[in-house]
């Protein structure tokens, strides 16, 4: 049986600070970090376990960079388990680990919430003509692109070779629901008036360790925060930030399912693409979904066709090992949106980013009679990612409607405050609560205390689903203070 | 394999099921299509004021 996907998203949010004289990205990030009024902890996030430079494939690449480059810049754990911090020149919220798609996109949302609430803050801090702007997306627009990650708990008993060989041409084709949209193309692509997705201009290898320069479909960082002998985390860097939330919930949950059926030795007969960096571009390019791509010995087939032959395959699986609700709802959706892409691309506006976006342009054309270099276009295409509830155009679909939602904005608030239960960040989030003062450290496997002692305390979390309420809330309601939960623990010198 | 699957998805179509749920998403659709013109107005309030110069000074740098 397949190993339970523990998920996470990171998502690295595009900054301005508008009418500000020297404006500096980095600067401005540092400054919405720690404007955030909401509870959280501001202290170091250790490096000692992490070695970026480590691959996945098992052999090391490049040297791992020992250098403790973020002890000055801003960093904080929130009481949800998130991290919520400056990455180079992005403000960067990384959710807590969640035990299953539906939650790990309320967290994701709740970021949104974070970042939101931070911006309104650090407003206070600026000058009176000055505004800051945050967007939730990936690109510039001029060739500079930034992150959103998803991460996903592996068997580390899986070849890494089986991955990308079944996983490929699901990356390839799940852009035409994971976009979030982009005006023309970037990167020395050839010229397009509109594309499904942020990031795919980007892409331009098949497997690698980087994620700035020469990005990998499938990405081969091997950096577990878990044991290393029995885990993996695939870190998954070809997607887009999306906002709606049904969107999150597809790209995670379709992935975490055709993860499970690659672990469970479910599928057979991967469809292999002849060139599949070239597809991604492609498939991108593509907002009428009719591009077939050339398989290795299927002939042509469109992103739809490869889609519905992996949902035809997850579909048995899932019937062959019985899952539950959740994954049944990600079954569900997956098949609606192949049903509603394949009719007419507009009918799934109200649950895709791209859509919803082509939908408000297509509009404005109309009735402005804009070209699509009309810098009236461009703006509306970056403010629909606006975090502002009044500004962003997402948010303004969603309050006429015109946007379904997953959550309520009880459950969001409520996300913001507590960590999942069923994961390790329900520790991670109880401790910053509960003894903020004694935490000093944090990282995803660990947590470091000062009790007062000549030594400092760590407390190692090397299993995902340890560490949860039904693990700990004994062991925090009987410890008043990190001391006595330590000496409960019978706590290891840090 | 994808020809399997579209024939298994066209034989879903006639058990009704599937048939009604894309009405009502074709309805919706129809509606969302009505007020566009509403929304664009909405936006028109909202937009950043120098579309010319915001997407101009729009520069992210620095990110994976």
């Amino acid at each position: 049986m397949a190993l339970r996907k523990v998920i996470g998203t990171e998502t690295e949010f595009g900054i301005t600070v508008l009418r500000q004289a020297g404006f500096n990205p980095v600067v401005a990030s540092s400054l919405v970090v720690s404007s955030y009024a909401g509870d959280h902890s501001r202290i170091q996030w250790s490096f000692d376990e992490e070695s970026p430079g480590r691959d996945l494939r098992g052999v090391g690449v490049i040297g791992s960079p020992r250098i403790n480059i973020e002890t000055d810049v801003v960093n904080t754990v929130l009481t949800n388990g998130a991290r919520f911090y400056v990455d180079h020149a992005h403000p960067e919220y990384s959710s807590p680990e969640c035990a299953d798609p539906r939650s790990a996109a309320l967290y994701d949302k709740a970021g949104e919430r974070v970042m939101a609430d931070a911006v309104e803050a650090a407003q206070q801090m600026l000058g009176p003509d000055e505004r800051m702007v945050v967007h939730k997306n990936n690109t510039d627009g001029k060739g500079n692109s930034y992150g959103a990650h998803e991460n996903y708990l592996i068997a580390r008993s899986i070849p890494f070779d089986v991955i990308v060989r079944h996983l490929t041409a699901f990356f390839v084709t799940r852009q035409i629901f994971t976009g979030s949209g982009k005006i023309g193309s970037e990167n020395g692509r050839p010229p397009v008036d509109y594309q499904i997705t942020q990031r795919a201009d980007f892409f331009e290898a098949e497997v690698g360790l980087e994620t700035t320069l020469k990005r990998p479909i499938i990405n081969t960082r091997d950096e577990p925060h878990a044991d290393p002998a029995r885990y993996r985390r695939l870190h998954v860097i070809i997607g887009d930030a999306n906002r709606s939330e049904v969107q999150t919930f597809l790209k995670l949950g379709t992935t975490a399912l055709v993860l499970d059926a690659i672990e469970d030795g479910a599928f057979f007969d991967p469809i292999e693409l002849v060139d599949p960096v070239r597809e991604v571009w492609s498939v991108s390019h593509d907002p009428t979904l009719g591009y077939a791509m050339e398989t290795t010995d299927r002939g042509r087939l469109t992103a739809l066709e490869i889609q519905w032959h992996y949902l035809g395959a997850v579909r048995r699986y899932a019937r062959s090992v019985g899952v539950g609700p959740v994954w049944e709802q990600v079954l569900d959706e997956w098949e609606q949106i192949l049903v509603d892409l394949d009719k007419d691309p507009l009918t799934t506006a109200d649950r895709l980013d791209w859509t919803a976006k082509l939908r408000i342009l297509e509009g404005y054309r109309r009735r402005d009679g804009l070209t699509w270099s009309d810098p009236k276009l461009r703006l509306l295409d970056l403010q629909y990612h606006d975090v502002d509830p009044q500004r962003g155009l997402y948010q303004r679909l969603v309050d006429r409607g015109a946007i379904r939602r997953l959550f309520n904005d009880e459950q969001v608030e409520s996300a913001v405050a507590e960590a999942p239960e069923d994961t390790r960040a329900f520790f991670r989030g109880a401790c910053v609560r509960r003894y903020p003062k004694a935490l000093v450290a944090a990282n995803w496997d660990s947590l470091v205390f000062d009790v007062g002692e000549e030594t400092l305390k760590r407390v190692p979390m090397m299993e995902p689903l340890k560490g949860t309420r039904r693990h700990v809330a004994e062991l925090l309601g009987a410890s008043p203070t990190a001391a006595t939960m330590i000496r409960a623990l019978g706590g290891n010198d840090g | 394999m994808a020809e399997q699957e579209r024939a298994r998805r066209s034989s879903d179509r006639t058990d009704g099921k599937t048939d009604r749920d894309e009405i009502e998403t074709t309805v919706a659709a129809e509606e969302i299509g009505e007020r566009i013109d509403d929304l664009l107005d909405e936006i028109d309030t909202v937009l950043e004021e120098n579309a010319e110069e915001f997407v101009k000074n729009y520069v992210q740098k620095g990110g994976q």
